[in-house]
């Protein structure tokens, strides 16, 4: 069993000084999950998606009138005032920062990781992926990371971030009116995601003709991309029954009668319930939070506990925190976020959202920009390399230098190690030429770099 | 950060980040000194699966210009390709491939594949890189397997890796050691804490320990040789690849650098919009022979000892999706280039593109498994058995005979 220091770092995101004092490990983190709203994100200055493609739009019209020669109102705002993808990304980054630092375990934060990874959207795919990932993560992953799967699946596979990103909202059924009209067709890119990444998982016996008949079914499932005097908003979903292929559509052995959006709806309803998705999320958690190879018998209770409850993550959350293979003896290397989360928080830094950038990209793991809908890679191996733990050093030197000089390493070494922390490596901290040079020992001690 | 304006330096390993990563294996074979022969290999792995009938187009099927419709690069009344065999021509976004073909030193295969016959992109890299049959078969890379194999006498140093990224690849992932390194763009820590923090891993984290010197090690190796003014990559994403090329290239030209190494490049999944002649693909193949044209410039000196083959986890459909891109499909083609290559050629068993030729009725039909041709340039190349190619690096490929006649 590892320590009550430790499982802050393996299930939270590190603790601040003094959050070591909580007592009972493992009531603060179910006490941190019985809130099923608790992992919202509600910032004022934030745009929703809406908002958010409003701006790219707004922002395509003013080079086209630009391009014509017209005046655009935007072109007369200032450029700093303007608001590009950029700035709305770099506004999602420092409300995740200011998350980070105010959360008091940070369990809820990395089931949000955790999930944002599981439905990835990559930012740099396209601008208007760049100004939807932050909302995604709010609006599609956040509210539901302690409910029901089944919604959680239904808002990231209706958000327009995943509709863009896996090219859903552009597929149309060939031989729907809009698909005959134009001769467009089917792209299947998302449906084949859906099976593969999202749900049941790419060993659970589907065929290409599974992926074409579930191409088909998603057709019509897209978003208002533009203004109309009428109907819904910006970024709403919205299912556009002229360019939803007609027919009976057969997936894993069943066949769905063909009435509209519902036929997308039942199958998520089924994808969502099958065991191989249970499995699949299962041995996803168990893999993430412990080990690369996690005990069978921790995978087998997150599965029935996902299958008994319908889905239910708030049990599924519980049932990891409750079991003792979740805090089995063995320390996989932090990922790159993770990392920072847990230094920033140690040090009590509050990085700008381009040094954010800066450092995660360098380490491999920029927040927001996975490299494939595969998300970012969960093997301990991968962070585990040469040059990574080279950057990692540099780093944990800039962040030492930012902190404030009236830290002394060894109480803090105390205050966010508690009994993890080796004599060893307390010798060597106080041993340290300078107090920079301490606290950049202090984050690349294998007991902070590990859990 | 709040007390202090520390800024990080926002510069290239941004782009490489975005392009992806490379790895060489720090590999000096005793064999090269003795015999004079002193072989370099480079691995591209091109991610995300490459229409290689938009890379290759073959303009003499009779079928290619109807069933590719609107996307059929070279076909009548479109933008030309550059001439390669008459049959097949190559996208014109291609000079420096065009202008190495027609010099003797690059090859084309087409309509090969891997032993991997689904269409899931991760499983498929899985196969390219772990070299078995099937995905999740094997934890290590072929790559790996092959340097671990290679003849041992003489060696003057022993195996470490050099992996030119944030992270080792699977195709690198094994038994011998591998370190990885990009070039540095933060302040590096100092020496000092440097030597205190390895003292420490050694005794408390010997994992940590081994891991950590072989970068400490590398960013000692290779202080000055890439020390290029330290600010941002011009040119987007042909600046990346080029960079990340001519990084590969200068390690493995020098003459104690490594001798293996293995990069690859990311965006070329392209479902929807492919632009294969102006556009996405378009961008990325001229980005591509760019860096191609890097390697070969760059590796001038020991270019006849040099083997650089492309390669990606299967094709795209043959037919055009409803979006104006391709999805995912089967057979592709692979590029081999070197001053040793006996080039200026496409190799290809040419399967045909009408229907009833194509694999499940949407994509290119693979008749050449790539594995043969990986075999062919280990067994010609670096000089590894017969049996140790279908033993160890390549275990499930005893019936797939390596290919004949790529080098001379």
């Amino acid at each position: 069993m590892i320590s009550d220091a430790a499982a802050f770092h393996r299930f939270g995101l590190g603790p601040r000084p003094g959050d070591l004092d909580v007592g009972d490990v493992r009531a603060a983190l179910r006490d941190e999950i019985g809130d099923r709203a608790a992992a919202r994100l509600d910032s004022p200055g934030l745009l929703d998606a809406g908002g958010a493609l409003s701006a790219m739009i707004a922002i395509r019209q003013a080079q086209a009138a630009a391009r014509n020669g017209a005046n655009n109102m935007l072109l007369m705002v200032e450029p700093q005032d303007r608001v590009t993808a950029e700035t709305i990304n770099r506004d999602e980054i420092a409300a995740r920062v200011a998350r980070v630092l105010g959360a008091r375990i940070g369990f809820v934060d990395r089931l949000v990781a955790f999930w944002n990874n599981h439905f990835a959207v990559e930012a740099s795919s396209g601008m208007d992926e760049r100004a939807l990932v932050g909302a995604f993560e709010r609006e599609a992953i956040r509210p539901y990371v302690l409910g029901s799967f089944r919604d959680l699946l239904g808002a990231a596979t209706k958000h327009p971030a995943m509709l863009g990103y896996l090219d859903n909202a552009l597929s149309v059924g060939p031989n729907s009116p809009a698909g005959l009209a134009a001769n467009r067709g089917l792209n299947e890119n998302h449906a084949r995601e859906l099976l593969e990444l999202h749900t049941v998982g790419v060993d659970a016996g589907y065929t290409q003709a599974d992926v074409t008949a579930l191409a088909r079914i998603l057709t019509g499932w897209t978003f208002v991309a533009r203004d109309a005097l009428s109907g819904p908003p910006v970024g709403s979903f919205i299912f556009r029954a002229q360019a939803h292929e007609p027919g009976v559509q057969t997936v894993l052995g069943i066949a769905y009668p063909d009435d509209g959006v519902g036929q997308g709806e039942a199958v998520l309803d089924f994808l969502a319930a099958h065991p191989a998705t249970a499995n699949h999320i299962a041995r996803k958690l168990a893999r993430h939070f412990v080990a690369d190879e996690p005990a069978p018998e921790l995978v087998d209770r997150l599965a029935n506990t996902f299958a008994a409850s319908g889905g239910d993550l708030q049990a599924v959350a519980v049932a990891l925190i409750d079991s003792d293979e979740a805090f089995a003896d063995e320390r996989r290397l932090k990922p790159p976020q993770e990392f920072l989360w847990s230094a920033i928080r140690a040090l009590g830094i509050t990085p700008a959202p381009r040094q954010v950038v800066a450092i995660l990209t360098s380490l491999g793991q920029p927040l927001f920009n996975p490299p494939s809908p595969e998300g970012f890679d969960d093997d301990g191996a991968t962070w585990l390399a040469p040059d990574a733990m080279t950057t990692r050093l540099d780093v944990a030197e800039q962040m030492a230098l930012a902190a404030s000089p009236a830290l002394r390493p060894g109480e803090l070494a105390e205050a966010v190690l508690g009994d993890e922390l080796q004599s060893g490596s307390l010798v060597a901290l106080l041993a340290a030429e300078s107090e920079v040079q301490a606290l950049t020992m202090l984050l690349m001690l294998p007991e902070f770099q590990r859990r | 950060m709040t007390r202090a304006t520390q800024s990080f330096p926002l510069s290239r390993r941004l782009f490489l980040g975005a392009a992806g990563s490379f790895v060489a294996w720090a590999q000096i074979p005793g064999i090269a000194r003795a015999t004079g022969h002193d072989p370099r290999f480079v691995v591209v792995i091109l991610r995300g699966a490459l229409d290689g009938l938009a890379a290759v187009p073959p303009i003499g099927d009779p079928a290619y210009a109807a069933i590719r419709g609107d996307m059929a690069v070279g076909a009548p009344g479109r933008e030309r390709v550059l001439p390669l065999d008459g049959f097949f021509g190559l996208n014109d976004a291609m000079p420096e491939l065009h202008r190495l073909y027609g010099e003797g030193d690059a090859l084309i295969v087409h309509a090969s594949a891997t032993a991997y016959r689904e269409r899931s992109h991760f499983d498929g890299q899985d196969v390219l890189e772990n070299g078995a049959a099937g995905p999740q078969a094997l934890r290590t890379g072929w790559l790996n397997r092959a340097v671990g194999a290679l003849p041992s006498e003489g060696r003057i140093a022993p195996a470490t890796g050099l992996a030119v990224s944030a992270t080792v690849p699977l195709i690198l992932r094994g038994a011998a050691p591998v370190v990885t390194w990009t070039p540095p763009n933060f302040r590096p820590a100092g020496a000092d804490t440097v030597a205190r923090l390895l003292d420490l891993y050694r005794h408390q984290d010997p994992e940590l320990a081994a891991v950590f010197a072989a970068g400490v090690g590398l960013d000692a190796l290779t202080a000055g040789e890439m020390a290029m003014g330290g600010g941002e990559v011009a040119g987007g994403i042909a600046g990346a690849f080029a960079e990340m090329a001519e990084g590969a290239a200068r390690l493995i030209a020098d003459p104690e650098g490594p001798r293996i190494a293995a990069l690859s490049y990311n965006g070329w999944d392209t479902h929807a919009n492919e632009g294969a002649d102006t556009g996405r693909l378009a961008d990325l193949l001229a980005a591509l022979d760019g860096a191609l044209g890097a390697i070969a410039r760059t590796a001038a000196p020991v270019w006849d000892q040099t083997v650089v083959v492309v390669v990606t986890e299967f094709g795209r459909t043959v037919r055009g999706n409803g979006t104006d891109g391709t999805d995912h499909g089967t057979g592709t083609v692979a590029f081999v280039l070197g001053g040793a290559v006996a080039g200026g050629r496409v190799v290809a068993d040419w399967p045909g593109l009408a229907e009833g030729q194509l694999l499940d009725a949407r994509d290119l039909y693979p008749t050449t498994d790539l594995r043969a041709v990986l075999k062919g340039l280990l067994r010609d190349h670096l000089g590894l058995s017969e049996t140790i190619l279908t033993a160890q690096v390549f275990p499930d490929s005893i019936g797939v005979r390596p290919m004949d006649g790529l080098l001379g």
